[in-house]
């Protein structure tokens, strides 16, 4: 008996009894397809980060000082002075974030506003859509000028150009000199819904003359790590105790990425896997059923001159038909999961072959072991007991 | 064809031993036609196991187209019940959900023929069962002895030398069973060893010999009535 003849065999098995088939292969359903939807769902959220991250610069160093007070501290033209000196780094723009309430109309609407030098839209991988950015003219004579992000030159202007408009933050008058493109959507409260101002300006928005958030571009990609370490060294010389700041690029925010959806991405496998295994062992209960229902079968086919083996593979090749099927069904299941759930999150559906094929064989691979048992308990009955059976 | 030598079928049953078979001692030629007969207890199934090769001696040898397969494993008793024996139940055990064809196609099926002289052998068989015209039906779509009749073609598809049957007739109406016996009464003249287990002496007496078993020994051996006149 081949292996065509044992598969269509066990197909029609299935068929004859549909609904029990089709519990025992829900586990499996369930474990392919949560194995699917979980790896879409961390691959999708990823690459978004990923894009996220990239937009901003893949030279993109950020270096954070949380200071120890005193008089201990490095101020905007320090930074500027180590750019010049090292050609390892291209630009530097000091950012500081202040919140500041827009008069919009009647009403007053809380903004987020980055006060930024001149190169900070090259840095960041800022596109301007209309007008220009800041000018280094504009920082040095600190001008009440400002940017605006696309969801604020929608949402408040209208239509109408915003460049060459007023808007009023914290009761000073700004000129629009430009908008930057669309970044992000134009959703409220993300990257598009921002005012950047001179860091020189902003400064005196608030009453906070430390700046302590400075973004480089790196001058070559290839040469980041020097890069990063020519910062490192001159803020040590400073605060003689690397605690007091961070320097972080994006590509070691995308490295460690990679590490956390890595785990991530096990340990939501790993607990799907446990569906699998269970469906694994829900197989093996129907099997064993299947083969006390069916002892007087396999008295018969013994009789006829069916050898151990030929039981053997008959049994398990119908429990990996089964989980099989079930892996099957389960990849649409998951599919379809992951582009409905995606969808909802705004996301675009990634879902590898790796994943599928995986989460297939697994499923083929757990009926093949859990039929096994079944399947050698049928093979080992004694032919005359069998034919006995009731 | 068939030698049976001092066969011991011995269980052990807790504080006793049960001797289903006691120093049987049976010889059949090819082309002869036995009926084994016994009330039931007597080991007359368990003479036709060990003959079927569904079960082994505890002693004894057993002799079985010159080749002795008392000696035997799994796998050899299992090539042996495929070439050299066909079997026919009382209760036919066709398996349900396979159609007539597919029955009868079991046994080449085990002995690894291709399909489609597979098919072919399977056709034939049930030709000469007249329910070839039935070829697509399932099992219980038939008559019981529609079904015994499959269950002769599928003991046939084979072509084994020997057929055993085990009181075929025994879950039938006497014209059905009358009808089913003539058919197999057909086969011996066509040269098949048959050897047929009964409780029923009127069905016995239609075999050209009949053994006697009683308490796991042969009483007597000697010519069925009717054997003298069939020929």
């Amino acid at each position: 008996m081949n292996f065509k003849q044992s598969f269509s065999l066990a197909l029609k098995s299935l068929k004859t009894s549909k609904m029990r088939s089709f519990l025992t292969m829900l586990g499996i359903i369930i474990g392919v397809a949560a194995v699917i939807i979980l790896t879409s769902m961390v691959d999708s959220m990823k690459q978004l980060m990923v894009d996220e991250f990239e937009s901003m610069g893949t030279n993109l160093i950020t270096v954070n000082i949380t200071g120890r007070g005193g008089n201990r501290t490095v101020n905007p033209e320090d930074m500027i002075k180590l750019v010049e000196e090292k050609d390892t780094l291209a630009a530097v723009s000091p950012n500081i974030t202040i919140p500041a309430y827009m008069k919009n109309g009647n009403e007053n609407q809380s903004v987020s506003c980055i006060g930024t030098s001149e190169n900070y839209h090259e840095i960041n991988n800022l596109e301007i859509s209309s007008g220009r950015y800041l000018s280094y003219v504009d920082v040095e004579r600190r001008q009440k000028c400002c940017v605006i992000g696309s969801y604020i030159a929608k949402s408040v202007f209208e239509g109408m150009d915003p460049v060459g408009q007023i808007v009023k933050l914290n009761g000073n008058s700004f000129t629009v000199v430009g908008v930057a493109a669309e970044k992000a959507g134009s959703t409220q409260g993300g990257q598009d819904d921002r005012i950047y101002l001179p860091y020189t300006v902003a400064r005196t928005l608030t009453f906070m003359s430390r700046i302590s958030n400075y973004s480089f571009s790196a001058a070559d990609k290839d040469r980041l790590d020097e890069a990063i370490s020519d910062i490192e060294e001159a803020l040590y010389k400073v605060y003689q105790n690397d605690d007091y700041y961070t320097v972080v690029s994006v590509s070691a925010i995308l490295d460690t990425l990679d590490e956390l959806t890595g785990t991530l991405t096990l340990i939501l496998v790993g607990i799907a896997g446990i569906s699998l295994l269970v469906g694994g062992i829900g197989i093996m209960n129907i099997m064993l059923v299947s083969v006390t229902e069916r002892t007087r079968e396999i008295g018969v086919r013994k009789s006829l001159g069916a050898t151990p083996w030929n039981i053997l593979s008959q049994f398990v090749v119908e429990a990996a038909t089964t989980s099989g099927c079930g892996g099957i069904l389960g990849i649409f299941v998951g599919i379809g999961g992951a582009y409905l759930l995606c969808s909802m999150m705004n996301m675009k559906t990634i879902i590898t072959a790796g994943s599928v094929i995986i989460a297939f064989s697994v499923s083929a691979a757990i009926g093949i072991a859990f039929g096994y048992f079944p399947a050698k308990k049928a093979a080992k009955l004694n032919p005359i007991d069998a034919l006995r059976h009731d | 064809m068939i030698e049976l030598r001092d066969i011991y079928k011995i269980y052990s049953d807790g504080d006793g031993e049960i001797r289903a078979l006691d120093g049987v001692n049976l010889h059949i030629d090819r082309g002869e036609f036995v009926a084994i007969v016994g009330q039931s207890g007597s080991g007359k199934s368990t003479c036709m196991n060990i003959i079927g090769c569904l079960d082994v001696p505890t002693s004894g040898t057993y002799h079985l187209n010159g080749t002795d397969v008392s000696t035997m494993n799994d796998i050899e008793l299992a090539h042996i019940r495929n070439a050299t024996l066909g079997f026919i139940f009382q209760q036919y055990n066709l398996l349900p959900k396979l159609n007539l064809l597919e029955n009868v196609e079991l046994p080449l099926i085990y002995r690894g023929m291709p399909q489609k002289q597979r098919e072919e052998k399977a056709k034939i068989a049930l030709e000469r069962v007249g329910l070839l015209d039935r070829a697509k039906k399932m099992p219980s779509q038939l008559s019981g002895g529609q079904q015994q009749r499959v269950s002769i073609a599928r003991a046939l598809a084979g072509d084994p030398p020997v057929i055993l049957a085990d009181e075929p007739t025994g879950a039938l109406d006497s014209k059905t069973g009358r009808d089913v016996l003539d058919f197999i009464k057909k086969l011996n003249q066509e040269g098949t060893t048959i050897v047929l287990i009964t409780h029923d002496m009127s069905i016995a007496e239609e075999a050209k010999r009949i053994v006697r078993i009683q308490d796991g020994k042969i009483i007597s051996d000697q010519p069925g009535r009717r054997a003298t006149y069939e020929f």
